[in-house]
């Protein structure tokens, strides 16, 4: 409860080891705080001058904006997965999660997986059938979908292979967001699954549904029809109020809150109502989760809770002792974020961070939490829980059932070790 | 005390149609099977889906070198997109190798993945033929079926894969996930 303009904060607005302070106590301070990745500013301003952006008309308007040409550097850094050369279209690129704030992933930055590359689809060509073990096998056109009841929901999209790095057994030296950043948080507009599935008259031996994309790998998922009717799938035929962009599915790809990103089919082109799941190559050979005993977790769809601290993080940096706002995201596939806590002396203590109001269920949201750093090493982690009770494991435990390189569902606690000279790396803690 | 599937599915997509400000437009055009069939390339571990036609290891080796060997390498050993062959009976050791041989559960698994999504610069491009020989050719390669096995669609069904126990279903969840 200090009320004090001056640092230190007192001694009751200490929460936790190594200068974690109340979460309360910055907005009341009104103290100005350092910032992550920059020098600190001069001590006393020269006179100030009038910049020439202020002295010339500036540019005219355009038809679709674009960021600033000082933000070039903001962009989604891509990784093959094969040798250069081979299907050089088919890896992905992650969202910078470090350079951004707030919750909501920029179309253009939110991350990507391409089994085939990404199709350039003609939407007026563009056919989405269902059918299978239905009463009516059914066809539409994008113009045909574009006529439908819409619903709009705010969800993340999270790889099942997200944070993959961290399975490996030596902590590798990449940014927060070329660990964690095979997600992104978006509004999704579109049809409802459940009001086309009873257009075409589900029969009831129908239990699961073949769902499959129109890109030359033809992506294919089994997902329950259970899911598929109780919870909010969607037909996405926008995302944050624009159309999809092609590396998004264009024209409309199934949106399913908290469940794998592999099972969001984009490019989708057809549902076929079957009895059981297909077994098909991604949900066989890719996104099982092999145990020490030899077996694998097949169809373990919900994405476990989770949370990353984006400021500081590796390349932000803290530029000497002082006062900072600690940064993160957290997330769930079981519903709403309750609670964010961080500790900045390696999980002895912790504290609990500001969770800024208003993200739903299987949605990203923004914790806060002010530091006080005395310059000294220390280590920062942030730990989340859901409304489920789901509380985020320490990498340790969350390995201790798996096979060694099995990197599916990693939703550990990560551990940045911030260095005396403000550099931050990545460290298993 | 138990209520019917059909009746939760008729609540569900009702409370939609309530919370939503129009009906439904039923603009679905009425196709039949056979209009989709270019399209239904679903395959069912029982055998449901797979074409007629046939093929062995053997007449598989020389689709497999026209088609496969640059990525995968000759004898589906090892390539810049990884080794198809081996590793069986590694998942419980210290370093575990996931192959077709040593991980995949269904041999129709397999014929599915080829016939969607390879080969990989020309998915599509291979006959029924073909695709029963080579999918032999892969199996052949990790020793569970041999030289002159017939590969067509009941025997693939058949065919045991050694890690055709290895999985459990977390759906339903038995535990957290």
């Amino acid at each position: 409860m200090a009320s004090s303009k001056s640092l230190p904060p007192s001694q009751e607005s200490i929460e936790a080891g190594g200068g974690l302070i109340n979460r309360r106590w910055l907005m009341k301070s009104g103290l100005a705080i350092g910032t992550f990745g920059l020098t600190a500013g001069a001590a006393r301003a020269e006179q100030i001058g009038v910049p020439e952006w202020s002295s010339t008309p500036g540019k005219g308007m355009s038809g679709y904006g674009q960021p600033s040409p000082f933000e070039s550097d903001v962009s989604r850094p891509a990784l093959k997965l094969f040798t250069d050369g081979i299907a050089d279209e088919s890896g992905v690129s992650f969202t910078p999660l470090e350079k951004l704030a707030g919750t909501m992933t920029p179309n253009g930055l939110f991350f990507e997986r391409h089994h085939s590359g990404i199709p350039e689809i003609d939407p007026a060509k563009h056919k989405f059938a269902i059918h299978g073990l239905v009463k009516r096998r059914l066809v539409f056109s994008v113009e045909n979908l574009l006529r439908y009841p819409m619903v709009t929901r705010t969800c993340f999209i999270e790889c099942a292979g997200n944070s993959l790095f961290n399975s490996l057994a030596e902590p590798q030296q990449r940014s927060a967001g070329e660990i964690h950043g095979l997600i992104g948080n978006a509004e999704w507009t579109g049809v409802p699954l459940a009001l086309l599935l009873e257009e075409a008259g589900v029969d009831v031996e129908a239990k699961w549904l073949h769902v499959e994309g129109a890109d030359a790998a033809k992506m294919s998922r089994s997902v329950p029809l259970k899911q598929a009717l109780a919870g909010d799938a969607i037909i996405a035929l926008y995302q944050n109020g624009e159309r999809l962009r092609p590396e998004q599915g264009y024209p409309m790809r199934l949106v399913l809150p908290g469940w794998q990103g592999n099972m969001c089919v984009k490019w989708l082109r057809r549902i076929k109502l079957v009895t059981k799941p297909l077994h098909t190559k991604d949900e066989t050979s890719k996104y099982t989760l092999l145990q020490k005993d030899g077996k694998a977790r097949q169809f373990t769809f919900e994405m476990g809770v989770k949370s990353v601290i984006t400021a500081p993080s590796p390349g932000v940096t803290p530029s000497g002792k002082g006062l900072y706002q600690v940064s993160g995201l957290a997330w769930s596939g079981g519903g709403r974020i309750t609670r964010v806590e961080i500790s900045a002396d390696g999980g002895t203590s912790w504290a609990d961070a500001h969770i800024n109001p208003g993200s739903g269920p299987q949605a990203l949201a923004r914790f806060r939490l002010p530091w006080l750093w005395d310059g000294s090493p220390r280590t920062l982690m942030s730990r989340a829980t859901d409304e489920t009770g789901s509380v985020q494991p320490t990498r340790e435990a969350w390995y201790r059932p798996f096979a060694a390189g099995q990197l599916f569902h990693q939703n550990a606690i990560q551990a940045w070790a911030v260095a005396a000279n403000g550099e931050v790396r990545n460290v298993y803690a | 005390m138990f209520m019917p599937r059909t009746l939760i599915r008729i609540a569900v997509v009702a409370s939609i149609l309530i919370a939503l400000p129009v009906n439904a437009q039923d603009l679905g055009q009425q196709v039949t099977e056979d209009d989709l069939a270019l399209w239904d390339l679903t395959t069912e571990s029982n055998g449901t889906g797979l074409p007629p036609g046939s093929g062995t290891a053997r007449t598989g080796q020389s689709v497999w070198s026209e088609n496969c060997a640059a990525c995968h390498g000759a004898k589906a050993d090892g390539g810049p997109a990884g080794s198809l062959v081996g590793g069986i009976g590694s998942l419980t050791s210290a370093a575990p190798v996931k192959t077709v041989g040593s991980y995949w559960p269904y041999a129709t698994s397999l014929f599915d993945y080829v016939r969607r999504a390879m080969p990989y610069q020309d998915p599509g491009s291979l006959s029924d033929d073909e695709l029963y020989a080579v999918v032999a050719y892969i199996l052949n390669r990790n020793e569970i079926i041999d030289d002159d096995a017939v590969m067509n669609a009941k025997s693939l069904k058949d065919v045991k894969m050694p890690n055709r126990n290895g999985f459990v279903s977390y759906w339903p969840s038995p535990l957290k996930n």
